[in-house]
């Protein structure tokens, strides 16, 4: 089967000319969920920012066969649903249902369907209590489904996560876990949330100046790196 | 997170609250017109108006106290205006500028204290304001309380460590100034992974239904009758 997402040798770095990302290779097969590790810099959001055209490095980028360059960016955007760090940055629009209904206007559906698309997402993360809701009047965990809403109101076969638990508390991060554990499709995980990471995936990678510098069983991988604190020394 | 107190108020579920925004918008600029050019206000005149706002805030059920107290802030605009007409010997012009002022940002805190601010932009879309324009005003709107809850996080990080300096504050003003822009691009980027592509699309908004539309007609009515009243042949 081809893979969903097919990265070759991709190379990236910023306009004050910091190298972000030094020969990456991933591939993501359908309904894999893989953590993305690594210290903070090492490249994990450029990367990800990558899968969807909102960066565009050097390399081969394909994503569901499709070409990641500029005249199949509106396809990509589609099939990539990318949920970001800043659940603030991704609510902009005046109330939940309005904004849950962006996504699915910008692709062209009819008012009628794009609203359909949007309830049916809101009930599938189980926040459809909120709808008339302004985004500033929302819990921060509330806040992150809704802009998990938002993105899956699109369809997407592959679901992009940057540090979804930040600001969560420990109720907020397992009903987030529940609701991704229920959507089928393909996941990446930005995080440095153990607890999370292994309630979601099995497979991970590790991040380290700008390369993938491991790829394998998120035991294995955590191991290697000492990147589990879990059986730290306690007082 | 701090809530607006308008953003509350229009979250309520008044008579007025139900009302399509249009309407409402339609016959607020009646009313400010009606106001503007009344000629010479009279006592009944100023009751009149008066008693519209304070009904129109009741029926919202807005606190009126509040209402009074924030209508307020047109004051000392207008009053510097209306002690320039007082200097110059016109009492009657400097009463009537702090009057019809006052009044007026009564009636507007009445509408927006009303309507929900999503509803209050599809109103001012459907009457024509400029999309862009709107726009604006949404994302000010939504990333205001944000930027202001920033500005509170540095002064208190910055009193926590010795004091709040007019230096300091000139340069917290920067540091904001730079936090907004990148949070400007975040947002941007967080549209186009969304399918942004230069337009913005909306639903369809709610249409006015009969009950709006008599609303309309009762109050152009009543605000004909405030403002013509005064004037009506049968009582020259």
């Amino acid at each position: 089967m081809d893979p969903l997402i097919d990265v070759r040798d991709l190379r990236f770095s910023y306009e004050d000319g910091t190298l972000a990302l030094d020969g990456v290779d991933f591939l993501l097969h359908a309904g894999e969920t893989v953590a993305l590790l690594g210290p903070n810099g090492s490249g994990k959001t450029t990367f990800v920012l990558h899968l969807n055209g909102l960066l565009s490095g050097e390399g081969r980028l394909s994503v569901c066969g499709l070409e990641v360059e500029k005249r199949n960016l509106p396809a990509v955007r589609r099939k990539v649903g990318l949920v970001f760090q800043d659940a603030e940055e991704q609510l902009f629009m005046p109330s939940v249902l309005e904004d849950v209904c962006y996504g699915p206007l910008n692709l062209g559906l009819a008012p009628a369907e794009a609203l359909a698309a949007a309830e049916k997402a809101l009930r599938q993360v189980g926040v459809d209590y909120a709808r008339d809701k302004a985004p500033y009047h929302l819990s921060a965990g509330e806040k992150r489904r809704v802009a998990l809403a938002g993105v899956l109101a699109m369809q997407p076969e592959i679901l992009v996560l940057d540090e979804p638990t930040t600001n969560l508390d420990p109720p907020g991060r397992l009903a987030l876990v529940e609701v991704l554990r229920a959507l089928p499709q393909a996941k990446l995980l930005v995080t440095h949330d153990l607890w999370f990471a292994r309630a979601l995936a099995r497979r991970a990678v590790f991040f380290e100046h700008g390369r993938i510098v491991r790829d394998g069983a998120l035991e294995e991988v955590l191991a290697q790196f000492h990147w589990d604190l879990s059986s730290a020394p306690t007082r | 997170m701090h809530h607006a107190v308008l953003d509350h108020w229009s979250r309520g579920r008044g008579v007025l609250h139900a009302r399509d925004g249009q309407v409402k918008i339609l016959l607020l600029i009646a009313l400010l017109i009606a106001v503007a050019t009344t000629p010479r206000l009279t006592a009944a005149n100023v009751a009149g108006y008066a008693i519209t706002v304070l009904a129109a805030a009741a029926l919202a059920r807005l606190p009126l106290p509040a209402v009074l107290l924030r209508a307020a802030v047109v004051l000392p605009f207008s009053a510097t205006f209306a002690a320039v007409s007082l200097l110059a010997g016109d009492s009657q012009r400097a009463a009537a500028l702090v009057l019809k002022s006052y009044l007026s940002a009564a009636a507007v805190l009445v509408l927006v204290g009303c309507t929900p601010l999503a509803r209050l932009l599809r109103a001012l879309e459907g009457l024509r304001v400029p999309r862009f324009l709107l726009l604006v005003v949404q994302f000010l709107y939504r990333y205001l309380f944000l930027i202001s809850e920033q500005a509170q996080h540095m002064r208190l990080a910055a009193l926590s460590r010795g004091g709040w300096r007019f230096r300091l504050a000139a340069g917290a003003v920067a540091n904001l100034f730079v936090r907004s822009y990148a949070r400007a691009e975040g947002v941007h980027r967080a549209m186009l992974a969304r399918g942004f592509q230069g337009e913005t699309v909306l639903l369809a908004a709610p249409r006015a239904d009969w009950r709006d539309w008599l609303f309309l007609l009762c109050g152009l009515v009543l605000v004909t009758a405030l403002r013509f009243g005064g004037e009506a042949p049968w009582t020259r």
